[in-house]
């Protein structure tokens, strides 16, 4: 049981670390999933994803 | 050789393998810390148990992935990817600029030989199987990184034979230097290796959720090299940046 909760833990540690850094990755990838459903320019669903990541990346190095 | 191999082929192959070496690292410093403290039987036998679970982790596996459809894949991995790409870029700048530790095989191997020392002093009879479930630990839970690793830079693309050959090549790197050394592999550029694949691990991610949205990215698969320039850029401006930050605020 230790052992299987170890593993758990282990894997969620392996996308988690900081959890408002994950949330807002999510959030970003949402977001774009949101543009692609309402038929925005693919151009448009892209740059979200591009330079919502790299934003988030920015702002959660800067923060730290 | 076309383009696309340098663009998708050989950046996984290279994910694949530079990924998996930073977790077989961390993996051998533990076995080898069993091998220190209680000898090779129980090193040799956890970590043999350790890869038999994880070879019925990946047959069992194999079947679930081929029945999701590609482009839901592609955006599962996609997802996934960016958080553990941009989780270790994060942690590799943060560490570049000297934010955080660096971190250490010969201290971890320090630690976990007292552990076990500890344990042996205390379970007496018991110390060569609680020994060996170390071992089997440190296989089984850096393994599934490595898995994981594999099955998110090859899935989306066909390319799970080259991540995983990849993969097969760091453990067996790692299995010859440490067996040839005998001691911690410290002297591996831990956080360089982040660095490098956080990059490529959130490029893929970027490029991947968007196909899999049916995004067309312009240049096709060239358009990773570019995310890999960006994000490098992006990392090395950070790591100045946050270095900047922390002389500043230094007394």
């Amino acid at each position: 049981m230790t052992l299987v909760r170890a593993i758990v833990r282990e894997l969620i540690g392996l996308f988690v670390d900081d959890g408002s850094f994950a949330l807002t990755i999510i959030g970003i990838v949402l977001l774009a999933i949101a543009s692609a459903g309402v038929g925005a320019p693919m151009a448009v669903t892209g740059g979200t994803l591009i330079v919502g990541c790299i934003g988030a990346l920015s702002w959660s190095v800067l923060v730290a | 050789m076309d383009l696309s191999f340098w663009s998708t082929d050989a950046p996984a192959v290279g994910a694949a393998f530079f990924a998996s070496l930073v977790e077989v690292v961390e993996a051998f410093t533990i076995v080898l810390a069993v091998t220190a403290v209680r000898g090779v039987r129980p090193a040799v036998l956890g970590t043999i148990a350790g890869l038999a679970l994880l070879i019925l982790l990946v047959v069992g596996l194999g079947p679930v992935l081929g029945a999701i459809p590609l482009h839901l894949l592609q955006v599962i991995v996609g997802i996934l990817l960016l958080l553990f790409g941009m989780r270790w870029l994060r942690k590799a700048i943060l560490r570049a600029a000297g934010h955080i530790a660096l971190h250490d095989e010969e201290k971890a191997f320090a630690a976990e030989t007292t552990v076990l020392e500890d344990e042996a002093r205390r379970d007496g009879a018991r110390a060569d199987w609680m020994a060996g479930l170390t071992a089997f630990k440190a296989v089984v839970l850096e393994g599934v990184e490595v898995v994981f690793i594999v099955i998110a830079v090859g899935a989306g693309r066909d390319l799970l034979i080259p991540a995983s050959i990849g993969a097969f090549a760091a453990c067996l790197l790692v299995l010859v230097v440490g067996v040839l050394v005998h001691r911690p592999l410290s002297r591996v550029p831990e956080n360089r290796l982040k660095f490098g694949v956080g990059i490529m691990l959130s490029s893929f991610g970027v490029f991947w959720t968007g196909e899999g949205l049916g995004i067309a990215w312009p240049g096709g698969d060239v358009a990773i090299i570019g995310f890999v320039m960006l994000f490098l850029g992006t990392a090395l401006l950070l790591v100045s940046r946050s270095r900047r930050q922390l002389e500043e605020s230094a007394p």
